[in-house]
């Protein structure tokens, strides 16, 4: 299998695979910080996830349109913009549906799974009737394109750097967020103790739809960053469901760091794996052996000691 | 609480005498084999319909991998008769005559060894019910045993069917790949293919779904059935009263799973092919929702939702294919939302106190309320 490289040639390719995982390592870590709020925190399992991810992507495909008829000064920077506009939008439609449909059913985690997947097989339809069924890409401005040479054999896209650090920067702030911030203490304690977080003078149903329109305005963020490294379809979100809930329970439920850890073990196992097999069976190994680590220790793999 | 002594009470029964002269008599004089042809494939459906209210409805698991079963016992199926299509008389073009068309095509050149037990009709109806079963059984005790349930539950049985999909999708020399297997001919030389074969098979199926009803029925009516429901109530308490809470729900799921797996390999026999759009996360929560919409507590309801959603979704996505996915997000919600027992619910809050009061009227006094006390509230 090594044979027929030097040694310094497999420390590139390792280095381009670790890079090409880091790509996805974004991904996941970006869609997950929603799910793991939405799921991790309050218990409801949003299967409509990707489709709000995709919602971002479409909002960022259709500014950057709308900058390029308009504004194609301003055009490098539609960027920044279009994140915000989709973190608005996913988040608006989140609450929205927070309040139709999921505060109906916090009582009965299962059935949210059915309800929200109804709900995305809606969502998926609707984008294919408004934006079509066929898959859209946006155009990148100048300064994204290209790639940094770190050695003669090593090139890292600048995409991807641009979405890694932002994903780093969307962490950080969510993790300010949910740990600092009084806000994110509301949060955490209506999750511990419902009833007591009402006595104590918390707006539980409030402090509810705030969390949920945030995990799902994180996810049009994702979806905002997914379009700098590929194109959208109506069902793209539907791919990456799967992965991201194994990558949310993996990591232990609750946990950022551990939803970030597995998200990081994940994507590097994939894309370590990819190189050497097909990327079918690549993916099938990873997620084996995560569906395996899960039945040996199904609190994933940063539990919280908490009495229930 | 009095233990029901006759198999079936009196709004079973009717529900079955329903069934039965539905699908035994109604169907097969009045819908041409095409339309007969359809319904036994929905009818496959039915039989994971059924499992689901056993392992979801009675027990409480609601697992989303039921496509993983009906994948397993339709590709066990699928691979006799492929065998059995892919003599060397009917292959000799083929620059490795008597292996399957898709091996061929992918330069495998001997039949691999897990086929080989496949030219075995004995074998492969065993391995229909015993591979699912030990698959469900090696799922079921890894999680149940360390109390895994719920939400994590669903979405392990989940990746279980993403996996699953994957790896035929991209084994494709050794199980077809995404075309899955097609051109299915002959069971032990009986053409499966013309319509009296067709209608032959419509039948088999029929007498397999109601003997499969039996045995759920026979489960529900049993002590077993009462502690899964015990369990599904209060989990905590069944076990401190000194029962092993995994067993029973290992067994619950396993039962599920051969159900699956008997729709499916009827489902490569009826329609003549099998291929992963039958295996993977999309079919298998499709299946749950038929359950969903029959009614989850309900054996007859299940079979009803999983015949009227597919003959819905037929005719809506014949006419209007845009509707369809709008109809059936809307369906999901509202089934969840407004009537979370189903048509059965809905039956038995609309429709059954209606016959019941004829029934009462005729042997008791009118204005005799027969319904006031719910037969299944537990007493605290």
């Amino acid at each position: 299998m090594f044979g027929d490289y030097s040694l310094g040639d497999l420390g590139s390719i390792f280095v381009m695979q670790g890079f090409a995982g880091l790509i996805l390592f974004s991904v996941y870590v970006l869609m997950a910080l929603g799910l793991a709020i939405i799921f991790g925190q309050m218990g409801v399992i949003n299967m409509a996830h990707g489709e709000f991810m995709i919602l971002g992507a479409y909002v960022t495909w259709m500014t950057s349109n709308v900058f390029q008829s308009y504004l194609p000064g301003l055009f490098s920077g539609y960027f920044f913009l279009a994140m915000i506009l989709a973190f608005v939008a996913s988040g608006a439609l989140g609450m929205l549906v927070e309040w139709v449909l999921i505060r109906h059913l916090y009582k009965r985690p299962l059935d949210t799974l059915l309800a929200t997947w109804g709900l995305s097989l809606m969502l998926q339809q609707a984008y294919r009737s408004v934006f079509g069924a066929r898959e859209v890409g946006v155009e990148l401005p100048q300064w994204m394109l290209g790639s940094l040479h770190v050695t003669d054999s090593i090139e890292v896209p600048i995409n991807g750097v641009f979405v890694m650090c932002l994903t780093v920067l969307i962490t950080l702030s969510v993790a300010y967020v949910m740990y600092m911030s009084r806000w994110g203490r509301q949060v955490r304690a209506v999750v511990q103790n419902r009833i007591m977080a009402g006595a104590v003078g918390i707006n539980t149903e409030k402090v509810d739809r705030y969390t949920f329109g945030l995990g799902c305005g994180i996810a049009g963020i994702a979806g905002s960053a997914f379009t700098m490294i590929g194109s959208t379809g109506p069902t793209s979100g539907q791919l990456y469901i799967v992965d991201t809930f194994l990558v949310v329970v993996f990591g232990g439920a609750a946990s950022l760091l551990g939803t970030i850890a597995s998200a990081f073990s994940i994507s590097q196992t994939q894309s370590t794996l990819e190189f050497f097999m097909s990327g079918s069976m690549a993916k099938v190994l990873t997620l084996l052996a995560v569906v395996g680590i899960l039945m040996l220790r199904p609190q994933g793999l940063f539990a919280l000691k908490v009495r229930k | 609480m009095i233990i029901n002594s006759r198999f079936f009470n009196r709004s079973e029964l009717i529900g079955f005498i329903v069934l039965a002269a539905v699908l035994f008599v109604i169907l097969p004089l009045s819908l041409d084999v095409f339309r007969l042809n359809l319904v036994a494939k929905y009818l496959t459906y039915a039989f994971v319909a059924l499992g689901l209210v056993l392992c979801w409805g009675y027990g409480g698991i609601l697992s989303l991998g039921q496509g993983v079963f009906f994948g397993l016992g339709g590709y066990c199926m699928a691979m006799f008769l492929k065998l059995e299509a892919s003599s060397v008389e009917n292959t000799k073009i083929q620059s490795t005559p008597g292996i399957p068309d898709f091996m061929d095509w992918n330069q495998i050149t001997s039949l691999p060894l897990f086929w080989q037990p496949f030219h075995s009709l004995t074998f492969t109806i065993l391995a229909i019910i015993l591979v699912p079963g030990l698959f469900a059984l090696i799922i079921g005790t890894a999680m149940f045993k360390r109390r895994v349930g719920g939400t994590y539950f669903a979405i392990i049985t989940q990746a279980v069917a993403a996996i699953l999909t994957i790896l035929i999708v991209g084994q494709q020399g050794y199980t077809g790949g995404i075309n899955g297997m097609t051109d299915l001919r002959t069971l032990k030389g009986w053409d499966i293919r013309p319509d009296h074969a067709k209608v032959i098979l419509y039948f088999v199926e029929v007498v397999l779904l109601f003997a499969c009803i039996g045995i759920a029925q026979f489960i529900r009516l049993t002590k077993l059935g009462r502690i899964l429901v015990a369990m599904r109530e209060q989990e905590d308490r069944v076990r401190f009263s000194g029962y092993s809470v995994a067993n029973f729900k290992i067994f619950a799921f396993c039962m599920a799973a051969v159900f699956a797996a008997i729709g499916g390999a009827m489902f490569a026999l009826n329609v003549g092919f099998m291929s992963p759009s039958f295996v993977g996360i999309v079919p298998s929560i499709e299946m749950v929702i038929y359950t969903a919409v029959g009614g989850r507590m309900s054996i007859f309801g299940a079979i009803w939702g999983a015949i009227l959603v597919n003959f819905a979704k037929t005719s809506l996505s014949e006419s209007f294919p845009q509707l369809w996915l709008f109809g059936l997000g809307a369906l999901f919600i509202a089934v969840v939302l407004a009537f979370p027992n189903g048509l059965s619910g809905l039956w038995a809050d609309y429709v059954q106190p209606r016959i019941d009061r004829l029934f009462a009227s005729r042997k008791r006094k009118p204005g005799w309320n027969d319904n006031s006390v719910a037969d299944g509230a537990p007493a605290e």
